[in-house]
C-alpha cells in the first residue's frame, strides 16, 4: 500500500509475478535501479576508453606484461565469479521462501566478496612494492583507477549485503525485503559483468599483448 | 594582529585582494544576517524546516529549483557585468587578469550549471507530475537528494569567490592548464568538487524522471497522448543519463591528478590532456541539448495554447525531440576541429552537427504552422516564444557556419563563437525558461505576473540581447579571441565592443524588472482562482492554482491528447468532476530531514577535499554513510490522508 500504487492507478498487488515484483512499488524501484545500472556501466565505460587510451604510456616503468601475476588475477576471478553464483541462490532461496538459506547463501557471497577484496589488495600491495605505484605513469593511474573503482563498488556491495542480511534477518522475507535482495543482487551481477570486462581487456591483453 | 590571524585573512579570505572581496564579504554577512533575523522575528525557523528543508513534495522542491536558478542568474549576470565592463574600452585595468579570469570562469560555470540546469529541473518537478496525472515523481526521496546536492554544490562553487579563490582555468578546465603545476590554489578543486556533487543529483533527477513518465502516467495516457513537454523531459533524460557519467570520470580522474598525484592529463609520465577534452565534451554537447531540449517543450506548449489550436505536427516534433538527443551523442569533437584530430574525423563530426538542424528545423516550421491561422495571443509566454524563434535561427545557422570544419578553423574560440553560443543558449534556454516561468506561475503560486512590467523586462532584455551580441559577430570576424582580457587601441575593437557592453547593461536593466515583476506581482499580482487562467490544454489546467498537495484528489482517465481542451471543447468537463464516494484515502511520502542532512554532509565532504582537510573530508563522508544507513533501515515512509480530510480541502476549493 503505497502512494505509488494508487498512481498506478489501481493495479494491485500481482500475486503471479515473482516476490520482489508484486507490490507495484518495488517494481517501480527494481527498473530506477536498472536505469542507475546504465548509467554506472557508462561510468565504467568511460574508464575502460581511459584505460584504453592510457594502456601504453608506461613512461618507462612497468608494463603490463611484467606487472600482472596470472595466478592472482585468476583466482580473483574465480572468487568473484564464484560469489555471483551464490548471490544467485540467494535469490532462488527467496523465491522459494526459504529465509535459512537466503541468509547463509548472502553469507557465502559476502565471504566470497571479501576473498576477492583481499586478493586484490595483496596484489596492489605487491604491484606498490615494485615500485608501481599509480603515479608512476599514466597506465599504472590508469589500471589502479579502473581496478580500484571496481574494488570500491565490491566493497560498498559488501556493506549492503550485510545490511540486507540484516534485514531479512530481523524481517523475514517480505514483498520489500525481497526486492532489496533482488536489487542487491542486480548490482552484484553486474559488477561481475565488469569483472569479467576486466579480466579480459585488462589483465588477458595486457598479459597477452 | 597576530601572524597566524593575518596568514589566514591573506590565504583564505584574500582580504589582501582589495575592495572587491571586502564589499563581497559583506554583502554576504548582511544578506546572512538579513536571512537569520527575518526567520526569527518572524518565528520561522520552524516552518522552514518543516515545509522547505525536510519536503519531498515535488512543487516545492520545483519552487526551491526555481528560487535558486534565479539567484545564479544574478550571480552569472553580474559576472557577465563585470566581464563587459572590463572589455568596454581599450587597453582598461577594471580587473586585475587574475580576476579577469576567475569572473569568466564562474561565469560560464554558474550559467551552464546552476542556471539552466536547476531551471530546467524546476520545470521538470513543477510540471511533469501535474501533466501526466500523477501524485508526484516515482522517487520523492531521492528527488529531494537531488535537490540538496544541486543546491549545496552550487554554494560550494560560490564560496570559493570569498574563500580560497575561484577557479579561473575557464569553464572547460583543460588541462594541463587546470593541473596543479599550472593552477596551484583552491579555485580548481572547488570546480571539480562543486560539478561533481551537483552532477551526481543530476543523473539521479535523470533517473527519477524517466521512470515517473514511463510508468506513472494517468490511465489511459499512452505515449503518444502525452504533452510534448512530458516528451521533451523523456528526452532530455535520456541525454542526462547517457551523458553525465562522463563528467563524473573526466572531474574525478583530474581530481585525482591533482589530489593524489596521478597522471591521466599530465604532461610529464605518459599522461594524455586530449583525453579529458574528449571526456568532457562527450558530456559537455550532450549537456547543451539536455538544456534546450525541455525549451523546445514549453514553446510546443506555449505555442498551442496561445495560439489555440492543436500543435501542428505532434508525431514529427516527438520524433524530432528523440532524434535530437541521439544525434547529441555524435558532435563532440566539433568543439576541437582545430586540435588534429584529422579530416575523417572532422568531417564525420561536421556532418553529424549539421545534421542537428535537421530535426531543430522540423520543429521551428511545427511551431510557425502552428501559429498560421491561429488565434494568437499576446502574453507573456508567448511573447518570449516568438521573440525565440528568430533569436534561435540565427543562433542556429551560425551553429551550421561552426559545423563547417575547415571554415571553423578562421572562427574557433573567437567573439563569432561567444556569439553564437550565446545566442542559442539566450535565445534558446532563458527564453524558454522565462516561458515556461511566466505560463506555470499562477499554476505554481497562484497569482499572474503583471503584464505591463513584464513586457517591459521583454522590451529591454531582448533589445539589450541584440545590442550586445551581434557586434560579436562582426569581432570575431575581425580576429578578436574569446577570454581576452584586454585588447590594444589600434586594434579598433573599440567601438564595438563598447556598444556590447551597452546591451549587456540593457539586458541586466531587463533582468531587474523581472525581480520587480515578481515583487510586485506577490502583493499586486491578480489572484488565479480558475485554475485555468490561460484556456489552456492539458491536464494541470484541470486543477486549482496552486494544486493540493496530492494534486490529483481523483486520478483522472485520459482519452485524448490534449484532454483538458477537449473537454472544453465538447462542454464535457464535468467528466473530471469529482463525487464525493470517489475519493478515497490517499497515501503520500513522508517528510524527511535526511536528504538535508545528505547536502550538508557532501557540502562538508567537498569542502574537506578541496583544501585536503582530510579529517573535515572523512567526517563528511561519515554523514553521507549514515544516511545511507538511517534510509536502509527504514521501513514506512509514507502517511495516509484520510478521505475526509481530501474531501474538506477539495470542498474547500470548491470542487465538491
Amino acid at each position: 500500500m503505497a502512494f505509488i500504487e494508487y498512481a498506478l492507478h489501481g493495479r494491485v498487488a500481482n500475486e503471479e509475478k515473482p516476490l520482489e515484483y508484486q507490490d507495484p512499488e518495488q517494481s517501480i524501484k527494481i527498473l530506477g535501479f536498472w536505469i542507475f545500472l546504465a548509467t554506472d556501466m557508462l561510468l565504467f565505460g568511460c574508464l575502460f576508453a581511459t584505460y584504453l587510451v592510457l594502456r601504453t604510456h608506461t613512461d618507462g616503468g612497468l608494463t603490463a606484461k611484467q606487472l600482472f601475476d596470472v595466478p592472482g588475477f585468476a583466482t580473483e576471478t574465480f572468487l568473484l565469479l564464484t560469489s555471483s553464483f551464490t548471490g544467485g541462490l540467494a535469490t532462488l532461496a527467496m523465491r522459494n521462501r526459504n529465509k535459512s538459506a537466503v541468509l547463509a547463501w548472502i553469507a557465502v557471497t559476502v565471504l566470497l566478496g571479501l576473498g576477492f577484496l583481499g586478493f586484490e589488495v595483496s596484489e596492489f600491495a605487491a604491484n606498490v612494492a615494485r615500485g608501481a605505484t599509480m603515479q608512476r605513469s599514466a597506465f599504472l593511474s590508469a589500471f589502479y583507477t579502473l581496478v580500484g573503482t571496481h574494488g570500491l563498488h565490491v566493497s560498498i556491495g559488501i556493506g549492503w549485503m550485510i545490511v540486507t542480511w540484516i534485514q531479512i534477518a530481523r524481517k523475514g522475507i517480505t514483498r520489500v525485503t525481497a526486492r532489496k535482495l533482488f536489487v542487491v543482487n542486480l548490482y552484484w551481477h553486474f559488477l561481475d559483468v565488469v569483472w569479467v570486462f576486466i579480466f579480459t581487456v585488462v589483465y588477458l591483453s595486457g598479459v597477452v599483448m | 594582529m597576530p601572524v597566524w590571524l593575518t596568514h589566514f585573512t591573506t590565504t583564505y579570505l584574500m582580504w589582501n585582494e582589495g575592495p572587491m572581496i571586502w564589499g563581497s564579504d559583506v554583502l554576504i554577512l548582511l544578506t546572512m544576517l538579513g536571512i537569520v533575523v527575518t526567520l526569527t522575528r518572524l518565528r520561522r525557523w520552524k516552518w522552514l524546516w518543516r515545509e522547505w528543508l525536510t519536503t519531498v513534495d515535488h512543487k516545492k522542491i520545483g519552487i526551491m529549483y526555481l528560487l535558486a536558478a534565479l539567484i545564479m542568474m544574478f550571480r552569472g549576470g553580474v559576472d557577465a557585468l563585470l566581464l563587459r565592463t572590463q572589455l568596454a574600452v581599450p587597453g582598461n585595468h577594471f580587473l586585475s587578469a587574475e580576476h579577469y579570469d576567475q569572473i569568466f570562469t564562474t561565469h560560464g560555470t554558474i550559467m551552464i550549471l546552476f542556471m539552466a540546469m536547476p531551471f530546467i529541473f524546476a520545470l521538470f518537478n513543477i510540471v511533469v507530475p501535474l501533466q501526466i496525472g500523477a501524485r508526484d515523481v516515482a522517487f520523492p526521496y531521492l528527488n529531494a537528494i537531488s535537490f540538496w546536492l544541486f543546491f549545496f554544490g552550487a554554494m560550494l562553487f560560490n564560496i570559493s569567490f570569498v574563500f580560497g579563490g575561484s577557479p579561473d582555468a575557464g569553464w572547460v578546465s583543460y588541462p594541463p592548464l587546470s593541473e596543479l603545476g599550472f593552477d596551484f590554489g583552491p579555485g580548481e578543486n572547488y570546480y571539480l568538487l562543486a560539478l561533481q556533487i551537483s552532477g551526481i543529483g543530476s543523473i539521479a533527477t535523470g533517473i527519477n524522471f524517466l521512470v515517473t513518465i514511463f510508468k506513472m502516467r494517468a490511465p489511459g495516457m499512452k505515449l503518444m497522448r502525452m504533452p510534448l513537454f512530458s516528451w521533451s523531459v523523456v528526452a532530455a533524460s535520456v541525454v542526462i543519463i547517457f551523458a553525465f557519467p562522463a563528467l563524473a570520470i573526466a572531474l574525478a580522474l583530474l581530481t585525482l591528478d591533482r589530489v593524489a598525484g596521478t597522471h591521466f592529463f599530465t604532461i610529464l609520465h605518459g599522461g594524455d590532456p586530449m583525453m579529458f577534452v574528449n571526456l568532457f565534451w562527450v558530456w559537455g554537447h550532450p549537456e547543451v541539448y539536455i538544456v534546450i531540449l525541455p525549451a523546445f517543450g514549453v514553446y510546443s506548449e506555449v505555442v498551442a495554447t496561445f495560439a489555440r489550436k492543436r500543435v501542428f505536427g505532434y508525431s514529427s516534433m516527438v520524433l524530432s525531440l528523440m532524434l535530437i538527443s541521439v544525434i547529441s551523442y555524435f558532435v563532440w569533437a566539433h568543439h576541437f576541429f582545430t586540435m588534429g584530430a584529422g579530416a575523417g574525423v572532422n568531417t564525420f563530426f561536421a556532418i553529424a552537427s549539421m545534421l542537428v538542424a535537421i530535426p531543430t528545423g522540423v520543429k521551428v516550421f511545427n511551431w510557425l504552422f502552428t501559429m498560421f491561422r491561429g488565434r494568437i495571443r499576446l502574453t507573456l509566454p508567448m511573447l518570449w516564444t516568438i521573440a525565440f524563434v528568430p533569436c534561435f535561427t540565427i543562433g542556429g545557422a551560425t551553429g551550421v557556419m561552426l559545423a563547417a570544419a575547415p571554415a571553423d578553423y578562421q572562427y574557433h574560440n573567437s567573439y563569432f563563437l561567444i556569439a553564437h553560443f550565446h545566442q542559442v543558449l539566450i535565445g534558446g534556454v532563458v527564453f524558454g525558461m522565462l516561458a515556461g516561468m511566466y505560463y506555470w506561475w499562477p499554476k505554481v503560486f497562484g497569482f499572474m505576473l503583471d503584464v505591463r512590467l513584464g513586457k517591459i523586462a521583454f522590451w529591454l532584455f531582448n533589445i539589450g540581447f541584440y545590442v550586445c551580441f551581434m557586434p560579436q559577430y562582426a569581432l570575431g570576424f575581425m580576429g578578436m579571441q574569446r577570454r581576452m582580457y584586454t585588447y590594444p587601441t589600434d586594434m579598433g575593437w573599440g567601438t564595438l565592443n563598447f556598444i556590447s557592453t551597452i546591451g549587456a547593461y540593457i539586458m541586466g536593466l531587463g533582468f531587474l524588472f523581472i525581480v520587480i515583476q515578481v515583487l510586485y506581482s506577490i502583493k499586486h499580482g491578480e489572484r488565479d482562482l480558475t485554475g485555468d487562467p490561460w484556456d489552456a490544454r492539458t491536464l494541470e489546467w484541470s486543477l486549482p492554482s496552486p494544486a493540493p498537495h496530492y494534486n490529483f484528489a481523483v486520478i483522472p482517465t485520459v482519452t485524448e491528447r490534449d484532454m483538458w481542451w477537449e473537454l472544453k471543447e465538447r462542454k464535457e468537463t464535468d467528466r473530471l468532476k469529482l463525487k464525493s464516494d470517489m475519493i478515497t484515502p490517499i497515501h503520500m511520502p513522508k517528510n524527511s530531514g535526511r536528504p538535508f542532512l545528505m547536502g550538508v554532509s557532501f557540502f562538508i565532504a567537498g569542502f574537506g577535499l578541496v583544501f585536503e582537510w582530510i579529517p573535515i573530508a572523512v567526517l563528511g563522508l561519515i554523514g553521507i554513510l549514515l544516511s545511507l544507513l538511517f534510509r536502509a533501515f527504514e521501513y514506512g515512509d509514507e502517511h495516509t490522508i484520510p478521505a475526509d480530510e481530501i474531501r474538506e480541502t477539495e470542498a474547500a476549493l470548491g470542487r465538491l
